[in-house]
């Protein structure tokens, strides 16, 4: 479409009139009147909820790719990528938890497996009791109940004190590796203040502990649901 | 000089004079809560200053067509579109920084420093002041939470920003000093008290260096005699 002479005109038309509309003077004059608050306001907030609906839009996808690729990072961090040849994040399974306190009534376990056999499995769990709030971890266990590995997602713990519960802080958290509820008895599930096996960290023991018993509580869920889990 | 008068008052005001924590006693939900490390503070403060420094500027921009009776929420409107809108965009494009500064992002709604600057500065000044402002008010916080979260991380476990690769990248790694080597810690400095504690020995020291200069800069009056 080519802009016609009269098109021209009409645009400079309007733009002189939004320049004169938009110029201090005029606005002061509209400024005490109640129409323009109400529709001042009102073009604020659709103004707001336009901008607000577009950026939504347009960052949820790569949002919702950078959520996944979180989840990927931290299941490849919990389940070693030789133990599996399929799609974790497809291959899932609910089961219900809400007797275990793990934080949710149903969990979403992921499935590794190799030539068609479940050879571990990862889910995210809580331990709603943290010292200042839940603390939400991601377990991977292997098909004869030992821990692969265990991380911290998510926590609002004492900085520098109870944040040693973070691989990036310290490595306590790996310490789990490799126990299971059949080569440690449930009365060493337990920090060393508790008469347990696992380090407590200067100042902070409740974080430890309650990271402890809810991964504990998980090993639990596991060997209960082990028949739905492996099948 | 590179900053004319104008300007430069303007910043001393930011950083010293009328700084957000130590004269105005704004802001001080954020700074209690993320100042248990140097490295959290200068998190907040740099998420801070980006936002407020915008936030300024719109304000001042749209200055003319919020009138006086509903300016306030307009204010908190248009701040908490800007918030959520660096919210999004960040966790989407930037979201390595995301996960390191995004608790601080929410925050920043609850930050009514940037309300009390958007009433007191741009809603009456031109868009360039007011942008300028909004910089040295960021900037001035931004200090403070950094020397406040060095001052309760050296006291509570005798480190100095751990961490910091994580905000900054590797390169930064330098920064991450043990000031006192096997301290034991000291927990009441690393809880919400401990801020409160240092704050007040900041806000103290603020005074007596204030106290000081005031002095030194009284001239020497003579001392008229009469007859």
């Amino acid at each position: 479409m080519k802009l016609t002479p009269a098109h021209r005109e009409k645009i400079a038309a309007i733009l002189a009139w939004l320049k004169r509309w938009l110029a201090p003077e005029h606005l002061a004059t509209l400024r005490p009147k109640l129409e323009f608050q109400t529709g001042i306001l009102a073009g604020f907030a659709l103004l707001a909820s336009v901008l607000l609906g577009f950026t939504n839009c347009s960052t949820q996808g790569s949002i919702q790719q950078r959520l996944d690729e979180d989840l990927k990072h931290s299941l490849a961090e919990v389940v070693p990528a030789t133990l599996y040849d399929n799609d974790l994040l497809q291959d899932t399974i609910i089961v219900s938890s809400a007797q275990y306190n793990i934080g949710t009534a149903d969990t979403l376990v992921y499935k590794a497996k190799k030539a068609g056999e479940v050879t571990a499995v990862a889910f995210k769990f809580t331990a709603p009791d943290g010292y200042s709030g839940a603390i939400d971890m991601i377990i991977g266990i292997d098909r004869n109940g030992n821990v692969l590995g265990v991380r911290v997602l998510s926590h609002k713990e004492t900085p520098g004190l109870g944040d040693k519960i973070e691989l990036a802080k310290s490595p306590w958290i790996l310490s789990f590796n490799g126990f299971s509820l059949a080569n440690l008895s449930p009365e060493k599930w337990a920090v060393k203040k508790d008469g347990g096996q696992f380090d407590q960290f200067a100042g902070a023991t409740i974080t430890p502990r309650k990271t402890l018993q809810a991964t504990y509580r998980s090993l639990q869920l596991f060997k209960d649901k082990k028949e739905e889990l492996l099948k | 000089m590179f900053l004319s008068e104008n300007y430069r008052r303007s910043a001393l005001e930011g950083l010293w004079h009328n700084n957000i924590v130590f004269s105005q006693n704004l802001a001080l939900c954020p700074l209690l809560a993320v100042t248990g490390t140097a490295t959290n503070g200068l998190g907040m403060g740099l998420a801070t200053l980006v936002v407020i420094t915008a936030s300024n500027g719109l304000i001042s921009l749209c200055r003319h067509l919020i009138p006086a009776e509903i300016r306030i929420p307009i204010f908190v409107l248009l701040i908490a579109t800007l918030v959520t809108l660096v919210d999004f965009v960040m966790n989407a494009w930037a979201h390595e920084m995301y996960k390191v500064l995004g608790l601080f992002i929410a925050l920043i709604v609850t930050n009514c420093a940037l309300l009390g600057r958007a009433e007191s500065f741009a809603y009456k000044q031109p868009v360039k002041e007011s942008l300028w402002d909004g910089f040295m008010m960021g900037l001035g916080f931004t200090l403070v939470l950094v020397v406040l979260g060095a001052m309760r991380e050296i006291s509570a476990s005798g480190t100095l920003f751990t961490n910091a690769s994580l905000l900054l990248g590797e390169s930064f790694k330098f920064l991450e000093i043990t000031v006192i080597a096997d301290y034991h810690g000291f927990l009441l400095m690393a809880l919400p008290p401990g801020g409160f504690i240092m704050l007040a020995f900041i806000i103290v020291g603020k005074r007596m260096c204030d106290a000081a200069l005031a002095k030194r800069n009284t001239p020497i009056q003579a001392v008229v005699m009469e007859e």
